[in-house]
């Protein structure tokens, strides 16, 4: 009984702005599955007293001073970009015709 | 769908969040400026910019903003909260994703109390207050209308990528009926005041360092369920908040009665015609991808450290428009008008230039406000400030300016004279106090009719209105008509 279905790696795919083609999503969703459930065996070890981890270091409250820092200059700013205009970084079409 | 009848059929529901522009130093997670109006890409750097290896440090200073600005809004502070990555593929972020907060808000269940127009008081629940970063600015190229839709390419100016932000969100607003496009209107308004309050923004609609998306939906009266919402951005002005409510309702009561549905999607206000078209399909939160933000550590405010900033919290708008109504001896509807007016401030600094609340007030809401409605504009934009009234109203005072003068000197600043001391010499508006010059006016116009003259010799003490007028006209009006008037009696021997 696969956890992931065709739809749903049909959807995550257009998330990500991946090109899937059909035979794509059997292979994947498998693949996925297989992923799913050996991440899933965590939960077996996992305990109610082991609270979930999103941060490897036990900090808080780091903050910075409310102080400018020198940046970068537009010539810079722009010199990794493919394409830019009037001092803009410039991108194709955001939206298609819809 | 005609208003009335969609409020007569319907149940308004809003949900209004509103998004603000911190007036830090520096951005969000990183040392850039956030000054408005820069050259393009003039002030990022590699975090802004989301460059590889480039990490996120937060601005405590945005925090503790953050932190006031719940405390203000009676919001609960949360004891411990992340950051959360909200990904999506717009290029308005250059990182794929918008560093934000997702389930854990630093500030949550608070409430605002807002003033309607006619003293009517709404309570506006509040869901959540949280921080997150601002996105950069795109210019779309091509197509008709410079919008997203049709554009051949985008530019883009990542200068306000990163700028904190404070989103505030309200529950959903129920039972405001017919009156939900004033309480948006008066919401977004009572926020701006309590936000400039705060100190923490510049509250700029029209340069969007406040911006508001309103949530709209519908439900047949009696029915309990909410309906499809949709969310209308681009809501650039209080006014606009008003209309755009009041254009969903009337739309989306046209679709329904028509037993069509409504697609949940974002709609787009346009200022001009006042009505709201259709944008992109509203993602799901799912869709977004949401997780914690592993770059950056949790925030934990103490207790000791919220106490500490709530006692940095200024005079709120409500406890200043109540010390001020008793100061100036005001009732509810005296100090109704004065707000609806837009007049509480200004007058409030011409006392602080020194006038009594009277004097200032009956300047504000009589001839200047008069001169407002002339020109079609508010009475803040009116080019005089509180401290030149407070000097003209010194002169009236100090028995150098007649009432009548006094308005030619306001209009003299109005017209860009100068200030009151420039207009009073530019014009030559100086109170004839003179004694011997008033005489020989008094008497020159008593020779020019003598009939009238010989009237009041003979005790009609009422003919010397005549002769007061000559001589006001005689000195242009600079002379005190009253002592004019005594001048005149005594000449005749009276």
């Amino acid at each position: 009984m696969p956890s992931i279905s065709r739809d749903e790696v049909a959807h995550l795919a257009r998330l990500a702005r991946l090109a899937v083609t059909e035979d794509e999503l059997d292979l994947f969703a498998g693949q996925l599955d297989v992923i799913l459930q050996a991440v899933a065996r965590v939960g077996e070890l996992a305990t109610s007293d082991v609270p979930p981890t999103s941060h490897a270091v036990p900090l808080t409250n780091v903050f910075r001073e409310d102080v400018l820092r020198p940046g970068l200059r537009q010539q810079q700013a722009l010199a990794g970009a493919p394409a830019a205009e009037a001092g803009r970084f410039r991108v194709p079409r955001i939206l298609g015709e819809e | 769908m005609d208003y009335a009848e969609v409020v007569e059929r319907f149940d308004p529901v809003l949900g209004l969040e509103v998004h603000v522009e911190l007036s830090t130093n520096t951005k969000m997670f990183c040392g850039c400026p956030t000054t408005f109006g820069a050259e393009p890409n003039t002030q990022v750097c590699p975090t802004c910019l989301g460059l590889p290896g480039a990490l996120p440090a937060v601005n405590g200073k945005a925090v503790e903003s953050a932190i006031r600005i719940g405390l203000a809004l009676n919001c609960e502070i949360a004891a411990w909260c992340r950051f959360a990555r909200k990904n999506y593929f717009y290029p308005d972020q250059p990182k794929n994703f918008q560093t934000s907060q997702y389930d854990e808000p630093i500030a949550f269940n608070g409430y605002l109390d807002v003033v309607l127009e006619d003293g009517e008081v709404f309570r506006v629940d509040i869901e959540r207050a949280h921080m997150e970063e601002d996105t950069g600015k795109s210019l779309h190229v091509g197509g008709a209308t410079g919008r997203i839709h049709g554009a051949d390419y985008s530019l883009l100016d990542y200068n306000r990528a990163g700028v904190p932000l404070i989103e505030i969100v309200t529950k959903p607003l129920e039972g405001a009926g017919e009156r939900a496009p004033e309480v948006a209107k008066a919401y977004v308004s009572a926020l701006r005041d309590l936000l400039r309050a705060l100190d923490v923004s510049d509250v700029r609609m029209d340069q969007g360092s406040l911006r508001c998306d309103a949530n709209v939906s519908l439900k047949p009266k009696g029915q309990a369920e909410f309906g499809t919402r949709t969310e209308t951005k681009n809501v650039n002005s209080l006014r606009s908040v008003e209309r755009a409510v009041r254009f969903e309702m009337c739309r989306q009561g046209a679709v329904l009665a028509e037993g069509g549905r409504i697609v949940q999607e974002t709609r787009h206000f346009d200022e001009s015609s006042g009505s709201t078209s259709a944008g992109r399909t509203k993602e799901t939160a799912e869709d977004y991808r949401y997780f914690p933000e592993p770059d950056l550590a949790p925030v934990a405010p103490s207790t000791e450290w919220v106490e500490e900033l709530r006692a940095t919290l200024p005079e709120l708008p409500w406890e200043r428009l109540k010390r001020i109504q008793g100061d100036w001896q005001l009732t509810d509807a005296e100090l109704r008008d004065l707000v609806n007016a837009g007049a509480v401030d200004l007058i409030a600094a011409t006392v602080d230039a020194g006038s009594s609340p009277a004097e200032a007030r009956r300047w504000w809401v009589a001839y200047l406000t008069q001169q407002a409605n002339t020109r079609g504009i508010e009475l803040v934009e009116l080019s005089i400030t509180p401290v030149q009234v407070a000097r003209v109203i010194e002169l009236v005072n100090g028995g150098s300016l007649t009432n009548t003068m006094a308005k030619d000197v306001v209009d003299g600043v109005l017209a860009g004279e100068g200030s009151p001391d420039e207009v009073v010499e530019g014009r030559g508006l100086k109170v004839v106090s003179d004694d011997s010059a008033l005489e020989a006016a008094v008497d020159e116009a008593l020779a020019a009719q003598p009939d009238v003259a010989e009237k009041i010799r003979s005790g009609k003490v009422q003919a010397a209105g005549a002769i007061v007028g000559a001589v006001m006209k005689a000195t242009k009006g600079q002379a005190d008509a009253k002592k004019v008037r005594d001048l005149v009696i005594a000449r005749c021997g009276g």
